[in-house]
């Protein structure tokens, strides 16, 4: 009882920090949502997303970024913690550091530091130091780790214990894959005699034998990662001694956001632009057709270095809006976001402009004219439903455009705040180590297999999407 | 075809004017002077004689658009529109600022740039269309899918892993390569070898997936149809009636990038260290040299609309049906 008090108390004593980003990945995500269900009244549409999810990569796919997704909202939700009250005062301050909830779930892995790099798995450290004997004689050896291996008695034990933790991470998530997948399939079945009671026909059904592969493997990740980071870094440490696991997971919500954000907060723009283009025709058209030229001709990267160089400048010379480090890296994120989709929105408008045309020709929008309907309703009735294949497809297409720009970006030096986790930033970083002998490849490898796993979904999402949606993909 | 070239470039003005008063605007509007020269200086608390010394050494110290302190002649040419950004129509880049002419620099360092985006640019098109030629013609395989599971593969790895990768292997672990430098001339073609061959890999996944994707349109046209039913082998209808109507749409897609191989690749050319315009483009990005960004950002739209005259002019030499209007 007093332990939940305690926790209570802690709760309430937080300082909740809301970042621009996170009201706007709520936003969009709950907006999503609602497109998404607006689109599954239309039995069109319908049908086409049971082609999507029906197929096993679709499915796969999606539930594996439905996974990343949601690691990305949790790390959506900031507090500031209180600091240890100084006495004589009453005054709360709260730390600087600002930590989201995804950080509660990985307080082991955010606190276990060690001095310098250290192997994935390894006991002892990558870099040799002098360390003295009982005896006051001094030596240089690898010193061993801190938090990774103290409970070893005996160190031949080593690969013994990763192996036994192993095979319990493995039990605990067949047990847990086994009942998750249990209770469904008894279900199923129940629905399954229900409607066989009720005389109808079984339809067909989703891949459910995917499904519970891809949430069974998920399961088992998660809980590999939980038990054995307890006492081992997995993925090694960093040049300052910080779990290399930990910051690869925190920059899941840096190229999820960056995906989602970049595309949407861009969409109304071409939606709007590309559709009056199509629709009015004359001088509208001249003036878009003109805007996206003259932006497109503009080398993307070059025209988001020097609109991020120009951030920079815009934030070292007013200080004072800036008053957390978390806050100003969140500026200039979305300011990246918001560059980002400045320059990959014309394609889209384009296309738009292209299919308004088209579709504005059709006989019932002629109809619609003759019956004296207003331009907005046409729009909304009989032009937007008709082009939305195409933004949806657009959508997916660009969210891993997105993700593997973010990479170069960070390289180059015009990405996200170097405060910011992110794999660009650890590739980054990692260049100066890999020229080292012998090689520090673990961060490398970390962001690599994390940015690897979600393109390839997004990827692979997508490509069924677009074949389900369009037209002229038989 | 002469009227029509010139048509086409007289349409271009409009748009390169747009490109240069949108830089303008970003960099001197959003951002003054006085905020770069703060910055460059480095110093938060920088005097103001500092500040209007850094301006009045790389000429930003005139007034914006109109200089009301000239007479008739210097009204609008003693401006900073006209000094820094009107200036570039005629490849006037003027100096970086420190003080190197931008022209000459880049008059110098396009030619190793090209030396690396030509042959990548032309090998990694050939690589292409042979391995979608190969992907055709097993169509509807289980060797198709397998291949395009590949493409996606090698679609979704990032190009600094390529680099990363192909530097590993080759240069430090099997010794075959530098693993980066430049030397002119004939020596150039060692350090030359794996930047080239990491393009084209990397580029490998994409271009196969939509080369794939028009040989496949035109492989279910009615003549290639006609063609089988009339006894035509398989194989000549693959080379003799898809290949060349497939190249069609192929090459007329990628001549928009041929005038920007001037600019290089800022990636490969950063972590190969050659000295071309890419990493000439990094380095002023790094140094937050504004005046050769934004020459660069100049450049690199007149190379584009450049392209999209050649993309217009090339779909009248390839396919008569096409006339220009």
């Amino acid at each position: 009882m007093n332990e939940l008090m305690s926790v209570m108390n802690e709760l309430l004593s937080i300082k909740p920090v809301v970042l621009w980003s996170d009201v706007l990945i709520y936003i969009l995500v709950a907006s999503l949502g609602l497109f998404f269900y607006q689109l599954s009244k239309n039995p069109l549409a319908r049908q086409r997303w049971r082609t999507v999810f029906h197929s096993r990569a679709g499915v796969a796919s999606f539930i594996v970024i439905l996974f990343y997704l949601l690691i990305a909202l949790l790390d959506s939700l900031h507090y500031r913690a209180p600091l240890e009250k100084t006495e004589g005062s009453d005054e709360v301050h709260y730390s600087q550091e600002v930590h989201s909830v995804l950080d509660v779930v990985l307080t082991e892995l955010r606190n276990k530091d060690e001095k310098t790099y250290s192997a994935p798995f390894a006991i002892y450290s990558f870099a040799k130091e002098n360390m003295q004997t009982d005896d006051g004689v001094v030596y240089r050896d690898f010193p061993r780790l801190a938090n990774a291996g103290q409970h070893l008695a005996d160190e031949a034990d080593h690969g013994k214990d990763v192996f036994v933790r192993s095979m319990k991470a493995l039990l605990v998530a067949a047990f847990i894959s086994a009942v998750i997948i249990g209770l469904h399939i008894a279900w199923r079945q129940r629905q399954q005699r229900q409607q066989c009671s009720r005389g109808l026909t079984t339809q067909q059904t989703l891949p459910w034998g995917t499904i519970y592969l891809t949430q069974s493997l998920l399961v088992l990740a998660c809980c590999w990662v939980l038990e054995l980071s307890k006492v081992y870094h997995i993925l090694g440490t960093d040049k300052v001694g910080q779990d290399v696991l930990y910051w690869s997971i925190k920059a899941i919500r840096t190229g999820v956001l960056i995906g989602t954000l970049a595309t949407l907060l861009t969409l109304p723009l071409a939606i709007v632009l590309g559709i009056s283009a199509g629709y009015f025709k004359g001088w509208v058209d001249d003036v878009v057709q003109y805007i996206y030229t003259t932006l497109s001709s503009i080398p993307g990267i070059l025209l988001i270095a020097a609109s991020v160089l120009l951030i920079d400048v815009y934030i070292e010379t007013h200080p004072e809006q800036f008053n957390l480090v978390a806050v100003r890296a969140d500026f200039k994120f979305l300011a990246l976001c918001f560059i980002l989709g400045m320059t990959s929105w014309t394609g889209l408008c384009r296309l738009l402009r292209a299919e308004t045309l088209k579709v504005s020709q059709l006989d019932y929008v002629q109809a619609a004219h003759a019956f004296g309907v207003g331009h907005n309703r046409i729009i909304y009735r009989h032009i937007l439903p008709n082009i939305t294949h195409i933004i949806l497809i657009a959508l997916v297409l660009d969210f891993s455009v997105f993700v593997l720009a973010e990479a170069v970006l960070s390289y180059i030096g015009v990405g996200v705040d170097p405060s910011m986790a992110s794999w660009g930033n650890m590739i980054n970083e990692a260049r100066s180590e890999l020229s080292r002998d012998p090689l520090v490849w673990w961060s490398v490898a970390a962001a690599f297999v994390l940015m690897f796993v979600l393109v390839l979904a997004a990827n692979l999402f997508s490509d069924r999407v677009r074949d389900a949606f369009d037209p002229r993909s038989a | 075809m002469l009227a029509y070239i010139i048509r086409r470039l007289a349409y271009a003005l409009p748009i390169l004017l747009g490109v240069n008063l949108l830089t303008f605007a970003l960099f001197f509007m959003v951002n003054t002077p006085d905020q770069m020269a703060r910055v460059q200086l480095g110093d938060k608390h920088v005097s103001e004689e500092a500040i209007e010394q850094w301006k009045a050494q790389r000429g930003y110290d005139k007034p914006l658009f109109i200089n009301t302190a000239e007479n008739s002649e210097g009204l609008l040419t003693d401006t900073i529109f006209f000094e820094k950004s009107a200036r570039l129509f005629v490849f006037d880049f003027g100096k970086s600022d420190e003080g190197r002419v931008i022209g000459a620099d880049i008059s110098e360092r396009m030619w190793p740039s090209l030396a690396v985006a030509l042959p990548t640019f032309i090998i990694g098109i050939s690589v292409n269309i042979v391995f979608a030629l190969f992907v055709v013609m097993f169509r509807a395989s289980a060797f198709d899918t397998a291949a395009m599971v590949l493409c996606v593969v090698l679609l979704s790895i990032s190009g600094v892993f390529y680099i990363l990768g192909g530097q590993y292997f080759f240069a430090k672990l099997w010794h075959l390569v530098p693993i980066s430098g430049y030397l002119a001339g004939t020596d150039a073609i060692r350090f030359l070898i794996l930047p080239v061959i990491i393009g084209v890999v990397a580029g490998i996944g994409g271009g196969t997936r939509l080369y794939r994707t028009l040989f496949l349109e035109e492989a279910n046209k009615d003549y290639v149809r006609t063609a089988r039913a009339k006894g035509v082998s398989e194989t000549a209808v693959l080379f003799r009636h898809i290949l060349p109507n497939g190249l069609i749409p192929i090459l007329t897609s990628v001549v928009v990038v041929i005038p920007s191989l001037f600019m290089g690749s800022l990636l490969i050319e950063s972590f190969f260290g050659i000295p071309g315009l890419g990493s000439y483009t990094l380095d002023a990005i790094q140094a937050q040299d504004f005046a050769i960004v934004r020459s660069m950002v100049f450049l690199g739209s007149v190379l584009y609309i450049l392209g999209l005259i050649l993309t217009d002019i090339s779909y009248t030499l390839v396919d008569p049906r096409v006339r220009l209007s």
